[in-house]
């Protein structure tokens, strides 16, 4: 089963690549998947690292209790955390939530209602015209969001700290700077890269071979969430396994 | 025209299709009937090259599709048009876009002649007045019409509908019907029909082919019909006892006309 579905993602991927029919309307598609899938969970992003970057900080200081931890590290702590695993990993299992399962309902909506049958009689190769230019989008704009949410995420830091009254503004961005290694924001982006592929592939996937009604839609979309956070994990582990020896 | 040159198809063991032959000629309504389950939608589905056979051929002006490459295909499902039972609409788009998508994708005409063919075909199938509509906001009977137009906008060949009556009043049904009689002549187009709607039958079937558990159970005319012999083509045509009244008395109909054509026997 395992190897049906992997070989059939793989010929999927394969089908991808041909001459575009119309280059003006693959880059409109294009364009339209970036507005989609970065303004459309520029909301929640936002929402979400913000708090993380709050909790952290609060979590972190109640864990330093010694007297002999400067203050700044905690600072160290949340930037270090939130650029390695919190903007990257966790944005992007809310993004498989928010993207993957819309991905996979679009496209499982029209190979119900025969829209992706009328495309190929068309002439049209509707994985080049319907999967490849979302890949393209989630890889594009990801990224991006993955950069937005770990700024987000240390001013939330921050202002956790100030309001709490654990650390001030100084001393955090004192911390902030202090050993920064900017490898950290390399491997973050690797992560977000491999996550988006991940995202939008996955997602294309279920979604364009979807066999049913209603029903199988809604499956579709919940499988595709499923196994996009369990492979987003693994990757995630492997990629600190390789990069962060 | 469109050969069809026994086709066979099995799904999972099952033949759905045995050996299925006929052809398609230009310029007529080519209609497929038969029971749910008969094997029309998966015949028309090899006919566009949905459903790959797997024994037969489905030759288009001669050219054996069947055995094409995908490039070659192209070419071919570019001079296809096609109704879909639920008429398949691209939902984000306007009624408008709808019937602009394959002129977009397929053609570098300038958008004045785009806009003019768009204009044209919406005009053709009397739906000027919701341009601007999502396919949500309009009746069944009009997504039909967007879908005709949408289908005839690249001025195709063949063109293909499936049940275009499905889920209409009888009198919307008439209106669809005669649009594609209408644009079949105009065009010359190969017009392939799948429907189980009588009245489509008795109305524009030019040729008709009868599928029964997947076989070819009768092949001919609307006016061979009434004086069919075949059993369970006259079950299935003639299923209620007031279509078997109208037949009987369309039987008389037909040969007291042709009485009246033929001259006085010479004493």
């Amino acid at each position: 089963m395992f190897f049906y579905h992997f070989g059939k993602y793989l010929l999927m991927l394969k089908g991808m690549w041909s001459r575009p029919e119309s280059l003006k309307m693959y880059w409109k598609e294009l364009m339209h998947q970036c507005v989609e899938i970065g303004f459309g969970s520029l909301g929640i992003v936002m929402i979400i690292s913000i708090f993380l970057g709050g909790v952290t900080t609060v979590q972190t200081a109640y864990q330093l209790v010694s007297p002999w931890i400067p203050k700044t590290t905690i600072s160290m702590v949340v930037r270090d955390t939130l650029i390695l695993e919190l903007a990257p990993t966790m944005v992007c299992i809310v993004l498989a939530g928010v993207v993957g399962s819309k991905i996979a309902s679009e496209l499982g909506n029209m190979r119900v209602s025969e829209q992706i049958d009328a495309l190929e009689i068309m002439g049209i190769n509707t994985k080049a015209y319907l999967i490849l230019p979302k890949i393209l989008a989630a890889l594009l704009v990801i990224p991006c969001l993955v950069i937005i949410a770990g700024f987000l995420g240390i001013t939330g830091g921050l202002l956790a700290g100030e309001l709490a009254g654990i650390l001030g503004k100084e001393q955090f961005l004192q911390g902030l700077v202090k050993n920064f290694n900017s490898f950290n924001v390399f491997f973050a982006l690797i992560k977000s890269y491999t996550f988006a592929f991940i995202i939008s592939s996955i997602s294309a996937y279920f979604g364009y071979y979807v066999e049913g009604g209603a029903l199988e839609i809604g499956r579709a979309s919940t499988t595709s969430v499923v196994v996009s956070c369990i492979l987003i994990l693994f990757a995630d582990y492997g990629l600190a396994a390789i990069l962060l020896q | 025209m469109i050969e069809v040159i026994n086709v066979s198809k099995a799904f999972g063991g099952k033949m759905i299709l045995e050996n299925v032959s006929a052809i398609m000629e230009a310029g007529k309504t080519n209609l497929i009937i038969g029971t749910s389950g008969s094997g029309k939608t998966v015949l028309m589905k090899c006919m566009v090259g949905l459903n790959t056979v797997d024994r037969g051929q489905v030759k288009y002006g001669g050219e054996d599709f069947t055995a094409m490459s995908d490039r070659e295909r192209k070419a071919i499902r570019e001079q296809i048009g096609m109704l879909f039972q639920g008429t398949a609409l691209f939902d984000s788009m306007t009624v408008e876009q709808n019937v602009f998508f394959p002129l977009d994708m397929f053609t570098n005409l300038s958008y004045k002649e785009k806009r003019r063919r768009v204009e044209s075909c919406l005009d053709r199938v009397n739906l000027m007045e919701a341009y601007k509509k999502y396919p949500a906001e309009i009746s069944g009977g009009m997504k039909k019409r967007v879908g005709i137009a949408r289908a005839i906008v690249l001025n195709p060949k063949y063109l293909f509908c499936d049940e275009p009556n499905s889920g209409l009043d009888p009198q919307t049904s008439m209106v669809i019907d005669k649009l594609i009689k209408e644009i079949t002549i105009e065009y010359q187009i190969t017009t392939v029909i799948n429907t189980h709607d009588m009245n489509s039958v008795m109305e524009i079937g030019d040729h008709i082919l009868y599928l029964y558990n997947g076989h070819k159970q009768w092949e001919g005319t609307k006016r061979d019909i009434i004086f069919s012999k075949d059993d369970k083509l006259n079950h299935f045509i003639f299923a209620s006892e007031f279509l078997q009244d109208a037949k009987e008395m369309r039987q008389i109909e037909i040969m007291e006309n042709r009485q009246a054509q033929e001259p006085p026997l010479a004493d």
